[in-house]
């Protein structure tokens, strides 16, 4: 596999991260302490290189239709300036990626596909666009993401945010985003700032041209160093979203599994009266009851013991092999650990509890609701 | 770049042996090991009482992101663990040679281990 370095990668070098392989690019995996890290988010705020993200403009007069056919939501109904979470499926209703789309205007949004899953998704999305009037861009190559996620990050934001425009900001709604200008190194410039983010916390996503990325990068870490705000790396983003009960693509969602079986029903708009690529496959599974009374359900798991569950462990009731973890970890803000898994929905309520084989021995585990943490408001 | 202790002898496997012949010798794993296994938030160490198997697993070290077996220097009988690292297992990362150390065995007999230059030269760690 090709590695790809993102324009952040010398910074990161600068700042002594270790590194990682994640969907082929060689992304920081942490720069101190994943533990330190986490918990920085959670407190204060921290920093992370999300240039990873694949980035696909989709305009023209059928941009909104367009999109209520190759994706499971009706994203003709955002209001411009708001995002919204969809799938796209394929036709037997497996899941290709789970993406953000943005509404840019009333013919134009940004598609932001996860890293690995990008060139697939721009590849489904232009073939499915052959009867439609729309352009299928994809600008992956030339955008960096940056994000700075945590309590301290609107206040961060603000110091390089001109006066006449703090308002913007302030008043920008989770899942919406706004063109605001933003000073990189004495010059404003107008980036795409989205209230968005995959770690539970309040926080922010900047789109921004690959050349000033680093310049960027350096004005966040100087205006939130008063405020706490530290690079922060994908070990630990994996383990923020997790808390947050958020899943990974390649963890707990795969072609092999459909949105039902992931408590992601809500996200499938079998309403909207056109047609949908997977419509069919995913309405012959919703009325089957697939996560809710036949197969298997993906779950919360609660830790009784002190060992974690990881990645494909078995998970077991009296014995029997009822289902398998997808992620798990020590939850560093609850103290326990927590998993996430799919189980067969009869041993699925909230309170039942299972074991987890964890490496030849059983560890009870409790199922608990989604998300484990969430942030107060 | 990791430190590599000079005084202390090293496995395959990254654990630390102290070099001192008399009585029960400290058992720990190597700061190369510990910094590229992450934040240690769990160990399972053997029990007191117990033998332990030159190169044969006998416990568990978890970080946040993966779980190590934890092998066996030297084979001998385990004489004493450190309850202070089970409770807070932060101090392998933070002190891997001292407040760190793992176990003690009264050696019967030396798995192949290897000499603090060799092992930084094979791992990578500074001395």
């Amino acid at each position: 596999m090709t590695e790809n370095y993102t324009a952040l990668y010398d910074q990161h070098k600068t700042a002594g991260a270790s590194f990682t392989d994640f969907g082929g690019w060689q992304m920081p995996l942490k720069y101190t302490s994943e533990l330190a890290e986490h918990h920085a988010v959670r407190n204060t705020a921290g920093l992370f290189d999300l240039s990873h993200m694949g980035e696909v403009w989709v305009t023209g007069p059928d941009a909104g239709a367009f999109l209520d056919y190759a994706l499971a939501g009706k994203l003709s109904a955002i209001a411009v300036g708001k995002a919204k979470y969809s799938l796209i499926c394929d036709r037997d209703g497996g899941i290709i990626d789970d993406l953000i789309s943005y509404r840019r205007g009333e013919e134009k949004y940004l598609v932001v596909p996860n890293a690995g899953n990008a060139t697939k998704v721009a590849a489904a999305l232009a073939e499915r666009a052959a009867k439609f009037d729309v352009a299928v861009e994809d600008v992956s190559a030339e955008i960096s993401l940056i994000a700075v996620q945590g309590p301290n990050a609107e206040a961060i934001l603000l110091q390089l945010v001109p006066a006449g425009q703090h308002s913007l900001v302030t008043e920008l709604k989770y899942y919406a985003a706004v063109e605001v200008g933003i000073d990189v190194n004495g010059t404003v410039q107008d980036l795409l700032l989205a209230r968005t983010g995959y770690t539970g916390e309040d926080g922010f996503e900047i789109y921004v041209p690959n050349d000033d990325a680093a310049g960027l990068w350096g004005a966040l870490l100087n205006a939130g160093a008063v405020h706490g705000l530290v690079p922060a790396g994908l070990a630990c983003r994996d383990s923020l979203r997790l808390e947050a009960g958020m899943p990974l693509y390649g963890n707990e969602l795969s072609r092999q599994v459909n949105a039902y079986a992931a408590g992601l029903g809500p996200v499938v708009s079998l309403a909207k009266e056109s047609d949908f690529v997977g419509k069919e496959a995913l309405a012959a599974i919703k009325a089957a009851g697939v996560g809710s009374t036949i197969g298997q359900k993906l779950v919360g798991l609660k830790g009784l013991g002190r060992r974690a569950a990881r990645g494909h462990y078995p998970v077991l009731k009296d014995g029997m092999l009822i289902g398998e973890v997808t992620s798990g970890q020590p939850s560093p803000t609850l103290g326990y650990p927590v998993a996430m898994a799919y189980v067969d929905v009869e041993h699925s309520e909230v309170g039942t509890v299972l074991d987890v084989d964890l490496r030849g021995k059983a560890e009870p585990f409790e199922v608990v609701a989604l998300p484990f943490y969430k942030r107060a408001r | 770049m990791s430190k590599v202790v000079s005084e202390l002898k090293y496995s395959a496997e990254h654990e630390w042996v102290a070099a001192d012949g008399a009585g029960p010798v400290g058992i720990g794993i190597s700061a190369v090991a510990a910094d590229a296994l992450g934040d240690i938030v769990y160990v399972d160490l053997p029990e007191v009482g117990s033998t332990v198997t030159a190169g044969e697993t006998c416990g568990e070290v978890e970080s946040t992101k993966s779980v190590s077996d934890l092998y066996a220097p030297v084979t001998g009988e385990v004489t004493e663990i450190n309850d202070g690292v089970v409770a807070d297992p932060a101090l392998i990362n933070s002190d891997p040679y001292g407040a760190g150390w793992l176990f003690k065995v009264a050696v019967t007999d030396e798995g192949p281990l290897m000499s603090a230059e060799e092992y930084a030269t094979a791992n990578g760690g500074e001395l």
